[in-house]
């Protein structure tokens, strides 16, 4: 009998990151401009989605979406309303998207026509951070009613932003939102990151949400 | 949660290797895992005992190393590790710092097998 190590040095998630990799390539290639949306469950994720879709499409854009949810297609009814192009990535149980799911609900989209392409994670603060989606825009938000040291306790998945979104600013007052603490919070965890402060229900905010993104789009 | 597809991709990734070292049994599965990688160790563990019932790891143990989150420091010119995960500053300057050189990492470092000798 003889023992031996065996050297691996294997990514555990390799599948998915080679996945999403050439996911990225694909759309780089095709010029469109990809983001991926996660937080908490019940953050505003879909209200705020519908909206940015619903003006990006009425100033002439090109925008679709893909929603992952454990059940349902409640999600994706909300955010068709909008009139983008939008499906449901069902998980059954799987707590956050994966390469995979995106490559497949992708199919028969002409993704050169597009101009956006949001896709809302799961409403999971832990497992989303691991997968890489192809994305090349990591959105984390933050509604003013579940705390303001979310990121704190979560720092794996507001670490790995590219941009934050606070929600709901409008009943802030009602709830007490301490907003130089969210802010501070936000940029203890992950520093210079910019971030937006928005209403899906009153508008506030979005304007220079709109205007990041087509500053986005144009940097590409 | 999903430390279960994980350690389903662990088992498979091993499975894979032995196929080089026919009769040999995993002793150790050894990984590297990032504080940042947004991986619980007791639900690791948890799921890798059902997850490696009647495969070739049954009865091996997993150990996980936990790498800290180390960043560069622009104005000390090195890496430093930070001192804690709710504060992303330098614990030299107090430099707030975004340049991540370790911390995420969800890798198999290596496994030890038992092999039965050949008779020549
Ligand atoms: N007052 C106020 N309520 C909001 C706003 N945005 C969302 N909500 C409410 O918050 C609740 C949750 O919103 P959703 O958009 O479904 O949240 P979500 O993040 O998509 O939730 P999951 O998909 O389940 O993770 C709903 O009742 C919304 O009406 C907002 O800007 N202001
Ligand atoms: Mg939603
Ligand atoms: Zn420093």
């Amino acid at each position: 009998m003889t023992t031996r190590i065996v050297e691996l040095r294997q990514g555990i998630l390799k599948k998915n990151d080679e996945l999403a990799r050439s996911l990225r390539a694909q759309f780089e290639a095709s010029g469109v401009l990809v983001l991926n949306l996660v937080s908490s469950p019940g953050t505003g994720k879909t209200e705020f989605l519908q909206r940015t879709l619903r003006e990006l499409i009425n100033s002439g854009a090109k925008a679709a979406a893909l929603v992952g949810d454990l059940e349902t297609d409640n999600d994706a009814r909300r955010l068709a309303a909008s009139g983008a192009p939008v499906r449901q990535i069902n998980t059954h149980g799987i707590c956050h998207l994966e390469a995979e799911m995106i490559a497949k609900h992708l199919d028969g989209w002409k993704l050169a026509e597009l101009d956006y392409l949001f896709i809302e994670n799961v409403g999971n603060l832990v497992c989303p951070s691991s997968y890489d989606l192809g994305e090349k825009i990591r959105v984390a938000l933050l509604s003013v009613t579940e705390g303001e040291d979310k990121p704190l306790k979560y720092p794996t998945l507001y670490n790995s932003a590219d941009v934050a979104v606070i929600t709901k600013i409008d009943i802030a007052q009602a709830v007490g939102f301490d907003r130089d603490a969210a802010l501070r919070n936000i940029a203890e965890i992950r520093p210079g990151v910019r971030i937006f402060e928005t209403s899906a229900k009153t508008g506030a905010g979005m304007a220079e949400w709109l205007a990041y993104l087509a500053q986005q789009r144009s940097a590409k | 949660m999903h430390e279960l597809s994980i350690v389903s991709s662990i088992v498979d990734s091993v499975t894979e290797t032995l196929a080089a070292y026919p009769g040999a049994r995993v002793k150790e599965v050894r990984l590297r895992v990032g504080a940042l990688a947004s991986v619980i160790e007791d639900s690791l563990q948890f799921c890798y005992e059902i997850a490696t019932r009647d495969t070739p790891l049954d009865g091996s143990a997993l150990v996980v190393k936990v790498l800290p989150v180390r960043m560069h420091c622009d104005k000390c010119a090195e890496d430093v590790e930070i001192a804690s995960l709710q504060s992303f500053r330098c614990p030299r300057c107090g430099e707030p710092l975004t340049d991540m050189r370790q911390g995420r990492e969800l890798e198999i470092d290596s496994i030890e097998i038992d092999q039965v000798e050949e008779n020549v």
